[in-house]
């Protein structure tokens, strides 16, 4: 790891200054930062703690929204009961010590095309609150580790309006135990949505056919996205990752 | 038995309340004035002439002592190979230098090429990255067969290609095998790999060397599994050091599995540089470098054919084996494929015909040696899943079709086709038992159940043998081996009766300085809390040859009991002596020598107090002291062998695979601590159902490691394990060492992933499937239902 300053700021603007800084990047429980630090893969000159600002942190629930802060654990989302297959996925990533420090913005900023949260956020329909704007789901996740932030971006909150029904099917990736493939549904105001993680090489999807086939009252047997541009690596072909988004998205109908 | 603890006790592990409290002091925990640190520039390219290394800029960076390359090596011996294999044409093997920095040419991503020494770690590293290597890339060899076709490219210039060896054993019967599998009444046969595994103890490596120039004297600590092994391979063969000259200590260290047995590179870099630059020099592996210079286990490629007759005779076996040796030869290298592989083809069974052939092959990756069960995990395996396979194929249940092979418990000692002499056994008891404790009968049920709900539920059988301890040292010499296979043992006796054991065996995880004390309290009839175990210093301890292949306490226990043996021999003198009776009259029991038959007694504490202050004392005819020594070189192997039953759920949708129990009936011999074996047999099946569903070492072929990290490379964690049902209550002792105990710790490593596999294979067989390669994961077993349909 290379040698790097630090700061703490209590407020979001107060870290949108110190981020302008050159080589300044934002730091938030660093399970995915400080790894990439220590293979030298990335050499931040000053680190940005988005710890001590408590309006980036906790849930609250109110008109139908599950609104989360930015800087909330994997472990508090995973303790709230108020959207639960929400909650589910969030106590399946990773280990103890990973949820207990990564957090919800970390993740969606990050954007590993194996991360679970920004399934659940495309296929709920959630709004990424920054520093400076609302930003749609659908908009949000541009490709594979991007986003639609700009440089110095903060997310700020998540807002998920709470569905009827959803819920999350993932196969691990049995080393990383990220998503082999994860595919979240929930059936919101307009109808299902399905978002896949895990599975292609641009990043989270939704799988627009089996929306359809769900919404317009048709079947999803048998169905299964087209294995062009899926992830083909040691862990599994895109043949099966392809199958298995078929089979994962009938089991979170069924479960929903 | 001793009041805290004799044999047969499940005495807790001392050893766990220094470990457990944080206090363990491991080689990275020992830090040494004035200590500087190296970094090693490895290679990120598999195969390359090297044409330039410009360390220019390097050599002008904050921190930096010196940097060293295969300049500063000239006149220094390469690592060297401790097992010479001889081809089945009688030719030696080819065995390429294995120089301590790349020398001409990088062979496998990781080699190291190029060594800074720094003020810091960080500045090591940061001075490693701005060392310029010009290296002309080369096409890699990874594929085994590739690589032994004509005009392949070799991996070294100066052998005659990228065979190692071709062995063939036993020769002799090579045509009376083909011979009978041309005339059996059913042959099955089976192509599969053993796949390749990164050993990952906990504790990665590290080596610190310190050179005292006033004295002149070398010291290595070093985390290795054998210290004397070490000492020799490194001082005699590489840096010419004298062993009065050169201590190796491997205080507490953090599980070993074979990948520590070895000599690295960077042992010999460290002790060499602490005397260039006269600073203590250390080295402690990242995860990352442990992935890619650690060596790797098994990756063998086989066929094999099992010749039966019409009632399911086992007549003839004959494999084929293409063994990864990656790019130089590791310690051990060539044994594993060999001796510890082809000798026990016989497995259980009464197979009167075996042939193993073996080619050995150098390949651009890692080297490949020992890792738990070395050899003998590759056999167990091919030779139970073919057999599941015949009984599928002939419709004989495969519990049946093993016992109608089983070797027999009159039929001992029992001399295999394949060199060994069985001493003990009795498979048909291991299995009774198995079948017992596995409740097979209610399989069927359980199966319907599950399926029930969906998921096919396979049973998979496997009943191993593994050879342990391996001996005698003129036998083993014969076979190839540059080291004796005995085991040493000083027991020195304190003025007050308290024992010091110093052990050439080490203890790395196995709890050698509980189990130990056990044996010695008992034979004394004193407390284990007397008798304290010191291993893993050359200068404390006498000539060991270490801890790998389930040695310890067949071998390492023996010498301790002979030790003993004779420390008691001379108590019982003295104590006579005090007692004014003749030796003969003299027992030993519960720590009071009695002259029989009479009330008249000496304390222990008595008898050791009169030996150092000999007052009252024999001195014409006994020396005064108490402290003996015994190196014991055993008759032959030991052999446990056991029963395993596993029994999966698979997914049919997605392949994916839940052990639902694992239960375990193991014959060791008679047992010192039962807590310790548990222990054992857990680790030996986490390991083996690891390898089974998870662990994979894999290279692209441009000879990258894909699997190089955690993200990777799966190891099994705890929520991938059934709870295990263990039994070890069928016991055969040993009938050629003092305790009568076999080895324990590679087991269930051996034994598990044949059952795993037979147990995935038997869900899946209605669907078509007759073999899954390992591990087993998701993606494999959804590609192998798709195969089948
Ligand atoms: C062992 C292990 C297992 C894991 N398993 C899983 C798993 O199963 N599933 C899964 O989804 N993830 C997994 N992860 C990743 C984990 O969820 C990370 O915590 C998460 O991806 C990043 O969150 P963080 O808070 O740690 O972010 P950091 O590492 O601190 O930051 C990551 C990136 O996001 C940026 N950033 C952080 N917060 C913000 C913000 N509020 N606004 C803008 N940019 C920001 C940082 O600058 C940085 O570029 C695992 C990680 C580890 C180490």
């Amino acid at each position: 790891m290379h040698n790097f300053d630090i700061e703490k700021p209590s407020s979001v603007s107060e870290a949108v200054a110190a981020l302008a800084a050159e080589g300044a990047q934002a730091l938030a429980g660093g399970q995915t930062l400080i790894p990439t630090m220590k293979q030298r893969l990335a050499a931040p000159e000053k680190l940005v703690l988005l710890s001590g600002i408590e309006e980036l942190k906790g849930i609250s629930a109110s008109g139908g929204k599950l609104t989360i802060g930015a800087a909330t654990t994997h472990a508090e989302v995973a303790a709230d009961g108020s959207y639960p297959a929400l909650s589910a996925l969030a106590a399946d990533i990773g280990d103890p010590a990973v949820r207990n420090r990564g957090t919800i913005g970390g993740s969606l900023a990050n954007n590993d095309p194996s991360a679970d949260y920004p399934a659940a956020v495309l296929a709920s329909n959630a709004v990424v609150n920054t520093n400076k704007r609302a930003i749609a789901a659908d908009d949000f996740f541009v490709g594979m580790f991007e986003t639609a932030l700009d440089e110095g971006e903060i997310i700020t909150s998540v807002e998920f309006p709470l569905p009827e029904a959803a819920s999350y099917q993932k196969i691990d990736q049995p080393a990383s135990r990220f998503a082999l493939v994860g595919v979240f549904v929930a059936k919101g105001a307009n109808g299902w949505r399905v978002a896949v993680t895990g599975a292609s090489n641009e990043g989270v999807f939704r799988w627009s056919a089996a929306e359809e086939a769900l919404n317009g009252g048709g079947s999803l047997e048998g169905m299964a996205p087209d294995a062009d541009g899926m992830i083909d690596d040691i862990h599994g072909s895109a043949a099966y990752r392809a199958h298995l988004v078929g089979v994962l998205t009938r089991r979170a109908v069924a479960a929903a | 038995m001793p009041a805290d603890g004799g044999i047969g006790a499940s005495t807790r592990r001392r050893e766990d309340v220094r470990f457990l409290t944080g206090k363990g002091q491991y080689t990275d925990d020992i830090n040494i004035r004035g200590q500087a640190y190296v970094h090693f520039l490895r290679s990120d390219i598999a195969h390359g002439k090297i044409n330039n290394i410009d360390t220019s800029d390097a050599e002008n960076m904050p921190g930096v002592i010196r940097i060293f390359t295969s300049k500063d090596f000239e006149g220094v011996g390469g690592v060297p190979c401790g097992w010479q294999v001889t081809d089945r044409f009688g030719q030696p093997m080819q065995e390429p230098k294995h120089p301590v920095l790349a020398e001409g040419k990088v062979r496998h991503v990781g080699e190291p090429i190029a060594a800074v020494v720094a003020e810091t770690r960080e500045q090591a590293r940061d001075a490693a990255e701005a060392i310029i290597v010009d290296i002309e890339e080369l096409p890699a060899v990874i594929d085994m067969k590739a690589a032994l076709q004509d005009g392949a490219t070799k991996v070294h210039d100066d052998l005659t290609g990228n065979l190692c060896f071709d062995w063939g054993f036993v020769e002799e019967n090579r045509e009376a095998v083909d011979e009978a599998i041309r005339n059996a009444a059913h042959v099955t046969t089976l192509e599969l790999t053993n796949n390749r595994l990164v050993a990952n103890p906990m504790e990665p490596r590290v080596a610190i060397g310190d050179y005292d120039a006033a004295r002149d004297e070398h010291t290595l600590y070093t985390t290795s599994q054998n210290p004397h092994v070490i000492r020799l391979l490194m001082g005699a063969f590489v840096l010419g050091i004298p062993e009065n000259k050169l201590r190796v200590i491997a205080p507490d260290v953090g599980g070993g599995f074979g990948t520590k047995i070895f000599h690295y590179q960077e042992e010999a870099f460290c002790t060499f540089a602490a005397k260039a630059v006269n600073r203590p020099v250390k080295w402690t592996s990242s995860r990352s470098e442990a992935f890619m210079s650690d060596a790797h286990g098994r990756d063998h490629v086989t066929k094999i054919e099992l010749a039966l007759d019409e009632n399911g005779k086992f007549l003839a076996v004959r494999t084929d084996t293409y063994a990864n040796m990656g790019a130089y030869l590791s310690t051990f290298a060539p044994s594993v494929p060999t001796w510890l592989h082809g000798t026990l083809m016989a497995g259980n069974y009464t197979t009167p015909l075996v042939y193993v052939n073996v080619k050995a092959v150098f390949t651009n990756t890692v080297p490949v040696d020992a890792y738990r069960g070395a050899g003998r995990p590759e056999a167990t395996f091919q030779l139970e899943r073919v057999i599941d396979k015949a009984a599928r194929e002939l419709g004989i249940d495969p519990i049946e079709l093993r016992r109608r092979n089983f070797i027999q418990p009159d039929q001992y000692p029992y001399a295999t086709p394949v060199a060994l002499e069985y001493d003990t056994g009795n498979y048909p008891a291991t299995m009774d038992k198995l079948v017992e404790i596995a409740d097979i009968k209610g399989f069927a049920a359980r199966k319907a159940e599950s399926e029930s709900r969906g998921k096919k539920r396979g049973l998979g059988i496997a009943h191993y043998i593994e050879a342990c301890g391996i001996a005698p040292s003129n036998l083993v010499g014969q076979l190839g081996a540059r080291a004796g296979l005995y085991e040493s043992a000083t027991v020195r006796v304190n003025p007050t009766g308290g024992l010091v054991v110093m052990t050439g065996s080490h203890s790395h995880g196995q709890g050698h300085e509980t189990t130990f004390p056990q044996v010695v309290a008992e034979m004394i009839g004193i407390d284990a809390g007397m008798v304290e175990i010191v291993h893993g210093d050359t200068a404390n301890t006498p000539m060991g040859m270490g801890t790998y292949g389930s040695r310890s306490i067949a071998v390492g226990g023996s010498a301790i009991v002979r030790a003993t043996e004779k420390i008691i021999a001379k108590a019982r003198k003295i104590a006579a002596h005090l007692l004014e009776a003749s030796d003969e009259d003299i027992e030993l029991k519960d720590g009071q020598f009695t002259v029989k038959g009479t009330d008249k007694s000496v304390a222990w504490g008595d008898v050791c107090l009169a030996a150092y202050v000999p007052h009252n004392y024999p001195l014409e005819d006994l020396e005064p002291g108490l402290e003996e020594t015994a190196f014991y070189d055993p008759a032959n192997f030991v052999y446990p062998a056991g029963a395993y039953a596993c029994e999966v759920e698979v997914d049919p949708e997605t392949g994916k695979v839940e052990i639902m129990s694992f239960c375990a009936a193991d014959d060791f011999g008679n047992i010192i601590n039962p807590m310790i074996v548990e222990g054992q047999v857990h680790g030996g099946l986490a390991q083996g159902i690891g390898q089974a569903l998870l662990e994979h070492c894999v290279y692209d072929e441009n000879g990258q490691l894909v699997s190089g990290s955690y993200m990777d490379y799966a190891m099994p964690r705890a929520d991938d394990l059934p709870s295990f049902v263990t039994d070890t209550s069928c016991q055969t002792p040993c009938t050629h060492n003092p305790l009568g105990v076999k080895g324990c710790g590679e087991a269930g490593a051996i034994g598990a992933p044949p059952a795993v596999v037979n147990a995935v294979v038997d869900a899946l067989a209605d669907m078509g499937v007759t073999h899954i390669d390992m591990p087993l994961t998701p993606a494999r077993v959804w590609s192998a239902i798709q195969a089948a349909k």
